[in-house]
């Protein structure tokens, strides 16, 4: 393509990006298509793509295709193995794209689709898009460090001590939010229990096939498990309508959190080839043809979001969660705009397969724009829905109360017109028997996506069917990332109180095994048990508190990235990582702080502690929910203050490197030519 | 239109550890069979459980 070409391709693709940006920022009073945002979203990619990854690696990486990568120079057919780029992109994409992108935007919908959105593009070309790449290009040039060892070499001991505690608080409260989404997912809904409850021998038929009758085969075992999913979505239909059957799968919520916890424990201490293994490649395989799917769907249908682009809950007071916009709706779409969590993946097993350095820029900067297109995807399925809907679905019964006429006239009040007998009838339609305070975002996501499915495939007919295989496919999701994040845990565990004492660490050793699986899982049935008793419904305070945690690692994957780029004696590019870092800060801490000291007790832990005190008769069940508010209190502040140590230690290693009273010197690996680059040449 | 079916289907082969298991009886050089696949998970294991999933 010649030059002139080329200008006025990318002139084009700025004015309808700057056209999409503008009908979704200035459209008021009236309903958008949802083809405005899949616009806005793409323009804004190719031109962040295009433009700002390439500046980033050009002058701030300086990307050197002559260097060999840790997979050319420490090959070993394992786990450093040279990789097709485009192979190493799905691979990355499968690891970072989790239940996190879907979730957070149809939460974050509360305030209409305009601050998300925004957030979700914006945060993602600055912020999300260069962390991971940035993470993952210093990590390839360390032999495939990972982050807690590239902040303990780079910036402190102090920093790689504090990313380990991020990351184990991240994977507890996470998996604490995680089973709460699937708790109120399956509560009372029978056929949604039977589906999720057959994914176990599934799972485990899939494990013996693969092992005793086609070792290795592992995508035709998918394709097995895949189709007896499906059966098992049909025999859900069934089981609800059966009187009898029904009641065997009906739960309340305590029930399954009980069930889960149980569950959880046994998943950590049975043999992985067994259940985690088939349950993690029957997860993949759903999820990536679910969200190609789901991608199809809107395209194929291009619905008009229902949502208004900004709603009255921009002020703090909204039902889902309480919070203004500025925080929170920062810290709600975490994964999908800026994920700590990803910083972990492009330090794992990614850098250890990509073959040449600049390949790093697709795979790092690009991966993280198809997570944040999956994040828009799920803000458009929450839009699609009438508000009030959306509001009868995502508000716990403590706001809007649990009789259906009542909660929805307190619903109608506000703005948001919905009707008992519609809602009922939507339940109907579903296959469940009530969609009222269903709050963790999956039954909206679900109910969002069965539109969009049954608009384009099936019709009103099968809208049932597409409901179950949405929550089938969130639940599926959530209970691998629950299966194999317990054994992360477990395993930091270990190693931490192998220290202490060395038979604990060994990973084998099954009483180390069956005390560390039992404290994981005490620690996240700890905070679902909350989540389950909470009368606000246990999203409103767990939510922001894993964004909170997550939004904390990425500061520290930021602080190492600025600290390393200002060794390589870049400080006038440093802002790259910098204003995103402040932005980060800004936030989280904002966030933090609101959590812990806010006088509205829908918002800050301890203002709701007091009024618990103040207004309630003592006892044990008001004790413990004062209990839980001042331990998320603690919980936040270590965190903040943890985090806060990491940054004074980089700020003042900064400060050193700039005045020249310390040496700037990056751990690099020693540069080693490339063979690939003669390869290609010859 | 075959190079990019090629490459999908070898991406889902790394993302479904097809190709870890063909690359490890290939370094081990032993044949496809129930006891190699079982080897090659043995090794997996702690390498793949202790891969963080993200959020």
């Amino acid at each position: 393509m010649t030059k002139p070409l080329r200008i006025l391709l990318w002139l084009a693709v700025s004015v309808i990006g700057a056209l999409a940006l503008g009908t979704i920022a200035l459209r008021r009073g009236e309903q958008i298509n949802a083809m405005w945002l899949v616009l806005a979203a793409v323009c804004t990619y190719a031109l962040g793509y295009r433009f700002y990854s390439k500046f980033v690696a050009a002058k701030v990486l300086a990307l050197d295709p002559q260097r060999a990568t840790p997979a050319e120079r420490l090959d070993n057919g394992r786990d450093f193995v040279p990789t097709n780029k485009w192979v190493v992109f799905g691979h990355h994409f499968a690891a970072i794209a989790g239940p996190g992108p879907l979730v957070g935007p149809v939460l974050a919908a509360q305030f209409g689709y305009l601050p998300g959105t925004l957030w979700i593009l914006v945060g993602a070309i600055f912020g999300g898009c260069v962390q991971d790449f940035v993470i993952l290009l210093f990590s390839v040039r360390r032999d495939g460090k990972s982050l807690t060892e590239m902040a303990r070499q780079e910036v402190g001991r102090l920093g790689g001590a504090v990313a380990y505690v991020a990351i184990l608080s991240i994977i507890v409260i996470l998996l604490g939010v995680a089973a709460l989404i699937v708790v109120n997912a399956l509560k009372s809904s029978p056929w949604g229990t039977f589906t999720i409850a057959m994914t176990i021998p599934i799972a485990l038929l899939m494990g013996l096939y693969l092992r005793r009758l086609r070792p290795g085969k592992v995508l035709e075992t998918s394709l097995l498990g895949f189709v007896l999913v499906m059966l098992a979505i049909f025999g859900g239909q069934w089981v609800s309508q059966s009187s009898t059957l029904a009641r065997w799968f009906t739960f309340g919520a305590p029930t399954l959190a009980v069930v889960i916890i149980l569950y959880g424990f046994a998943a950590s201490a049975l043999p992985v080839w067994l259940l985690l293994a088939p349950r993690d490649y029957l997860s993949t395989f759903v999820k990536l043809g679910t969200i190609a799917l789901l991608a199809l769907g809107i395209i194929a249908l291009r619905p008009t979001l229902h949502m208004p682009p900004l709603t009255r809950f921009i002020d703090g007071s909204g039902p889902v969660f309480a919070g203004s916009v500025f925080p929170f709706a920062f810290i709600t779409i975490a994964c999908g705009a800026v994920s700590g969590f990803h910083a972990l993946i492009a330090s794992g097993t990614t850098p250890k397969m990509i073959r040449r350095e600049p390949e790093t820029r697709m795979v790092g900067y690009g991966a993280m724009m198809a997570e944040s297109m999956v994040a828009i995807m799920a803000m458009i399925a929450a839009c699609v829905l009438q508000p009030g809907t959306y509001f009868a679905i995502n508000s716990p019964a403590g706001i809007v109360g649990s009789a259906p006429e009542a909660a929805a006239t307190t619903i109608s009040n506000w703005g948001f017109p919905v009707t008992a007998d519609g809602m009922r009838a939507l339940a109907q339609s579903v296959g469940e028997q009530t969609l009222y305070n269903r709050t963790g975002g999956a039954p909206a996501f679900a109910v969002g996506m069965a539109h969009i499915f049954a608009n384009s495939l099936g019709g009103q007919a099968v809208m049932a069917i597409w409901y179950h295989f949405a929550i089938m496919f969130e639940a599926l999701f959530i209970l691998t990332v629950l299966d194999a994040g317990t054994r992360v845990g477990r395993f930091m565990v270990q190693e931490a109180l192998g220290h202490l004492w060395k038979p604990i660490g060994r990973i084998s050793w099954y009483p180390s095994i069956l005390a560390t699986s039992a404290m994981i899982v005490a620690a996240w049935g700890f905070f679902l048990w909350q989540g389950v008793k909470d009368p606000l419904g246990g999203i409103n305070s767990l939510w922001p508190l894993f964004g909170i945690a997550n939004q904390l690692l990425a500061t520290v994957a930021l602080c190492v990235a600025t600290t390393i780029i200002i060794k390589m004696r870049k400080a006038r590019l440093s802002p790259v990582t910098l204003v995103p870092l402040v932005w980060l800060v800004s936030v989280t801490f904002t966030a933090a702080w609101h959590k812990m000291f806010d006088p509205n007790p829908r918002i800050g832990f301890l203002a709701h502690a007091r009024q618990l005190a103040a207004s309630a008769a003592p006892g044990q069940a008001v004790s413990r929910l004062i209990f839980n508010d001042r331990l998320d209190a603690l919980v936040t502040a270590t965190l903040m203050f943890l985090v806060a140590l990491v940054l004074l230690e980089s700020v003042f290693l900064w400060g050193r490197v700039l005045s020249g009273r310390r040496e700037a010197r990056v751990r690099e690996a020693p540069f080693v030519p490339t063979r690939f680059a003669a390869e290609e040449q010859g | 239109m075959k190079h990019v079916i090629a490459i999908v289907l070898a991406a889902l082969r790394e993302i479904f550890d097809e190709a870890a298991y063909a690359r490890f009886i290939s370094r081990m050089q032993l044949a496809p069979s129930a006891e190699s696949y079982a080897a090659f998970q043995r090794e997996q294991e702690a390498a793949k459980t202790c891969r963080p999933k993200c959020c």
